[in-house]
């Protein structure tokens, strides 16, 4: 097994790696979460789904940090042997009180972000955008840093880009640069922010084949998406979002085949629709 | 009148020598100075601190509010009477750097807001702590949007040296009055001395020009 794919793979999917309780959030007047639960295992993806303004993702973000919820807790449990980040014991931070930097930081080295808007940096090329978190932050040695990235790079199929400015690039490739970008963190858990949703349709294709394989890989995962079908083969849970709180979880072939609840009913069909 | 063109050619030396000696030197002593002030400035006015960013805009609006020879004078002449006795030199470089540090502070505090909050939420997921994305992240970037207006503060510095003549340091300008003064050919002497400031900044520009091709090679064109 490469170092990158995640040394759970084959272990089932039995340890709980974060457990979210009670997450609550507001931006001023605006109560955006009002007790979230959510519960990822070793191996496991999950999607949150839901209309905007649901609050989705804000719990994305409040797993690591992005936003810091006003009350709950997010425990992550022992890291792999084959991550990097978060190497070491559980963590657990109880919003209810005050959360330092130090914690917020602690919580973020467990995760790695891949964001709507890619977010790479501009003025770096591709292989250093890759590079920069391993390099300057988790202090590995560079050679075998540059090794995994171009690795990395050619198995999403852009080995000969890896010189090339963002500006180059077009959005499904920066895309699949970010999640190259999350990868080399080697994190316990990786979290995906709507991660087509900015992209041309005909672009959308590239960046979900390159999810799924880390899903059969057995990368852990919690995933923000529009993509309903997408969701549907590779999600183990689906977890649809409404104003603040889980309306209906439990396996894609339920929540997105025969939902129960009348909320989610009409987003399902309405998504549908639209496709 | 007969044109004088001895005298234009033997006061070139001088007047070139000023620029040399006092001129350029004292722009670059005092543009280094005020840079690093700047970013210092325009740090604490970012900062959500109240009274670290209230002493920075009160900085700010006090430099930009008062006439750059008036703080020249403030410190050569008027500090004595408090004790602090400054020589020519130094007091035309502190007077220049707290000025470049006013105007550029904003010029960066612009720069460092104008990149967007997804690079400091990138930087931060990637594991760097703020200081670490804002040098490897986000000033690169500010960097790129800000030099055409800290260009602009540099030019302008290299000519509101001349009124270091003032305060009795020895610059370009200062040197092009003298000689103006002993041969009574005015005309001659300040357009030379204007040549010259315009060929110094005739070079600037140029730089300017190359500078920013250099920072514009990773954004679309």
């Amino acid at each position: 097994m490469s170092p990158t794919e995640p040394s759970n793979a084959s272990q089932g999917n039995s340890g709980l790696v974060l457990s979210a309780r009670d997450l609550a959030k507001a931006f001023g007047s605006n109560v955006v979460l009002r007790g979230i639960d959510i519960d990822v295992r070793r191996g496991q993806v999950v999607a949150l789904i839901g209309p905007s303004g649901s609050g989705k993702t804000t719990v994305l973000r409040s797993l690591n940090g992005l936003e810091v919820p006003d009350a709950g807790t997010v425990t992550f449990g022992d890291a792999d042997a084959g991550t990097v980040r978060g190497s070491g014991a559980g963590l657990t931070l109880d919003f209810a009180g005050t959360v330092g930097k130090r914690e917020v930081a602690a919580l973020r080295d467990r995760s790695a972000m891949v964001f709507q808007h890619y977010n790479l940096f501009p003025h770096m090329t591709v292989l250093k955008n890759i590079i920069e978190g391993p390099l300057q932050v988790q202090k590995r040695p560079r050679a075998e840093v540059v090794a995994e990235a171009e690795r990395l790079l050619a198995r999403v199929g852009l080995a000969d880009k890896r010189d090339a400015y963002p500006f180059e690039l077009s959005g499904g490739q920066q895309q699949r640069v970010g999640i190259v970008r999350a990868l080399a963190l080697k994190p316990q858990l990786l979290l995906f922010d709507e991660p087509t949703s900015a992209l041309d349709p005909e672009l959308v294709g590239e960046v979900l084949g390159v999810i799924k394989e880390l899903a059969d890989e057995g990368w852990t995962m919690v995933i923000v998406t529009h993509e309903l079908a997408f969701a549907r083969q590779v999600a183990d849970e689906v977890i649809f979002m409404d104003g603040g709180v889980v309306v209906e979880r439990g396996p894609a072939s339920e929540v997105l085949r025969e939902p129960r609840q009348e909320r989610t009913k009409q987003f399902v069909k309405r998504l549908q629709h639209d496709v | 009148m007969t044109f004088n063109w001895d005298l234009v050619w033997s006061s070139f030396g001088p007047i070139i020598g000023g620029a040399v000696t006092g001129t350029i030197p004292l722009t670059l002593a005092s543009f280094a100075l005020g840079l690093a002030l700047a970013l210092l400035v325009a740090l604490l006015r970012l900062s959500p601190n109240r009274a670290l960013s209230g002493v920075a805009r009160f900085y700010v609006s006090v430099i930009r509010g008062t006439p750059l020879l008036v703080q020249l004078f403030v410190i050569f002449y008027g500090l004595p009477s408090l004790g602090v006795k400054l020589d020519p030199w130094p007091s035309a470089i502190i007077a220049f750097s707290l000025n470049v540090g006013g105007y550029a502070a904003e010029v960066i505090r612009a720069a460092i807001l104008s990149v967007p909050k997804g690079q400091w939420e990138a930087g931060h997921t990637i594991g760097m702590s703020r200081p670490q994305t804002l040098v490897r992240i986000i000033l690169p970037q500010a960097a790129r949007v800000s030099v055409p207006p800290l260009s602009n503060t540099f030019i302008s510095l290299v000519k509101d040296t001349s009124l270091a003549s003032l305060i009795l340091v020895t610059e370009l300008f200062r040197n092009a009055q003298q000689i103006a003064a002993f041969s009574q050919e005015f005309m001659i002497l300040y357009l030379e001395s204007a040549l010259v400031y315009w060929v110094i900044c005739l070079v600037l520009s140029t730089g300017q020009s190359a500078l920013e091709r250099r920072l514009d090679r990773y954004v679309a064109h």
